[in-house]
């Protein structure tokens, strides 16, 4: 195991870019294990860029990101299949194998990365859809499930691997306020179980604010504020507190500009 | 992009089709890159525990071969056929209908059965491959397969190319068959042979190296056609309209890659 005392994640002033445009600059954050760490932010903030990096998906085009110690932009292809096979993943949308039933699916990286047999795996995954409270729907296809039920599959699978560190995208967009709120009791009662560290993106204030234990704020690519739950919601940065109170951020309309743009001719 | 208002009609026109250009060189570079990782994945996976699965190529096969038998049979018998009667009523004239017998085994082994097993499976495989991937693009399941750790060209590509490799030749010998059938029938009609009499002279008049032809061809159209729909899959974007744009532009580009490689192959083969 790791030594408690060093981050599971680590990033260094970590920069990405889409075309012109920074959508991260200069980003450094570090998660601790065994904490929950919940990053905000509103749409565009670059809050699901910056987990498209943690996961691996893209390189940096700057800066360095360390997870459980490694530098993932130097790891080689087996290592990262190492590395990968001690993270969960949970996706906005759930991103179940419509192919599969739900039991296969949370199979899957069993099969994938394990020698165990069928009746190993079995019993393994039907653990952890008892876990995420699925017990007996692994024969239904994805398309059969709700969307609250979906995410908890998805959970499951993330999890079946007993994974260290554990990765949410938006686990309560689109779904009711009952249900959102049975996923966040849901987030803690892994973390107490399964004693995992977890990163949340989210937009969410209520969910972000009863699961956090620390919060990072995002805002057009760049870090706000970091801290407690208490430190950001008593931060007196102007953006924050707006996006804490929801308050509307409008630009006062230049009505010069505003027919500029409305007259301009563009081929 | 720069865009230039005051640019001719030609300097325009030159410009797109270098894009094009571009973007054609893009999409085989793309292609060549699936090929060469599925190839390490399938040598050197099982060292980096990610083995390509024998079960993964069955059901490929399955898929992309037993269940296009029904359609491949039908077509390759039509087309002996009409390539009997075509080439008896072209022979009439000089009284020679007894060659067309010799006609059809060369045509058809070396080139139109191995083409019509390409075009079957290129329709079938081609758009069914290519939306299947790209489903699994716009549903972030590509992006949940690499988090797993398991690399999408070792699970999703390299069983295509594996099982379109074996499964392809398999195809050609029953289209060379069933078109050979096909020309039979039509041929023992019209000339007032036996069927085995007819027979007896397709042997007769093939080498080996006519089938073996078709044979090295299938392989090929077997590869281009993974490949190509493979990487369609993987660029689809643009939700519903996107992936039906992207399963067109495969099948039609499986078409077109198999028949101008079989052109550019048999220019080879023969002289």
């Amino acid at each position: 195991m790791e030594k408690t005392a060093t981050p599971v994640i680590e990033v260094e002033n970590l920069v990405a870019c889409y075309r012109e445009q920074r959508v991260l600059d200069e980003v450094s954050l570090d998660v601790r294990a065994g904490e929950i760490m919940v990053v905000m932010g509103g749409s565009g903030s670059g809050k699901s860029t910056l987990l498209r990096y943690l996961l691996g998906l893209q390189r940096p085009d700057a800066g360095v990101i360390r997870i459980f110690g490694q530098d993932i932009g130097s790891l080689s292809s087996r290592e990262w299949t190492g590395l990968r096979k001690k993270m969960g993943v949970s996706f906005q949308g759930g991103a179940l194998f419509n192919s599969m039933n739900v039991g296969d699916n949370v199979r899957m990286p069993l099969r994938e990365h394990t020698a165990l047999d069928e009746n190993t795996m079995r019993i393994m995954s039907r653990m952890k859809l008892e876990l995420v409270n699925l017990a007996g729907y692994e024969k239904l296809m994805p398309s059969q499930l709700s969307g609250g039920m979906l995410k908890r599959a998805a959970l499951a699978r993330a999890l079946v691997m007993d994974p260290a560190l554990l990765f949410f995208d938006e686990p309560s967009a689109g779904l009711d306020p009952v249900v959102a709120a049975d996923l966040d009791q849901l987030i803690l009662k892994i973390r107490d179980a399964m004693k995992v560290s977890i990163v949340v993106v989210t937009h969410e204030l209520d969910s972000a604010f009863k699961i956090a234990d620390r919060i990072t704020v995002l805002d057009r690519g760049r870090i706000l504020v970091s801290g407690t739950v208490d430190e950001v919601q008593n931060s007196d940065n102007a953006r924050v507190r707006n996006l804490l109170s929801r308050t509307s951020e409008e630009q006062p309309v230049d009505a010069k500009d505003y027919l500029r743009r409305l007259t301009e001719v563009v081929d | 992009m720069i865009t230039d208002t005051s640019s001719s009609f030609w300097s325009r026109f030159a410009e797109s089709v270098g894009r094009r250009f571009g973007r054609g060189v893009e999409d085989i570079g793309y292609g060549a890159a699936l090929l060469g990782e599925s190839l390490f994945w399938l040598f050197a996976g099982r060292w980096s525990r990610q083995p390509v699965r024998v079960q993964a190529v069955v059901n490929e096969m399955r898929e992309i071969g037993v269940a296009a038998i029904p359609v491949l049979a039908i077509l390759a018998f039509a087309n002996g056929a009409m390539m009997a009667m075509q080439g008896i009523y072209t022979l009439r004239e000089f009284g020679a209908e007894s060659r067309v017998i010799s006609g059809i085994a060369t045509a058809v082994t070396r080139e139109f059965g191995v083409l019509i097993a390409g075009i079957v499976v290129a329709g079938r495989s081609g758009s069914a491959i290519a939306a299947r991937i790209g489903t699994m693009q716009m549903a972030q399941e590509i992006y949940a397969l690499r988090v797993m750790g398991i690399a999408p060209v070792r699970y999703l590509v390299a069983p295509v190319v594996v099982a379109m490799l074996l499964i392809m030749p398999a195809m050609a010998v029953l289209s060379d068959l069933m078109a050979v059938v096909g020309g039979g029938v039509v041929s023992s009609m019209e000339l007032n042979i036996s069927m085995s009499v007819y027979l007896e002279r397709v042997v007769a008049s093939l080498v080996p190296g006519d089938v073996w032809q078709g044979l090295l061809k299938s392989v090929v159209f077997g590869v281009l056609i993974a490949l190509v729909a493979c990487s369609n899959g993987f660029n689809a974007s643009g939700g519903a309209e996107g992936l039906g744009r992207a399963t067109t532009r495969s099948v039609v580009l499986c078409i077109a890659a198999i028949v101008v490689a079989d052109m550019v192959s048999t220019f080879f083969l023969i002289l």
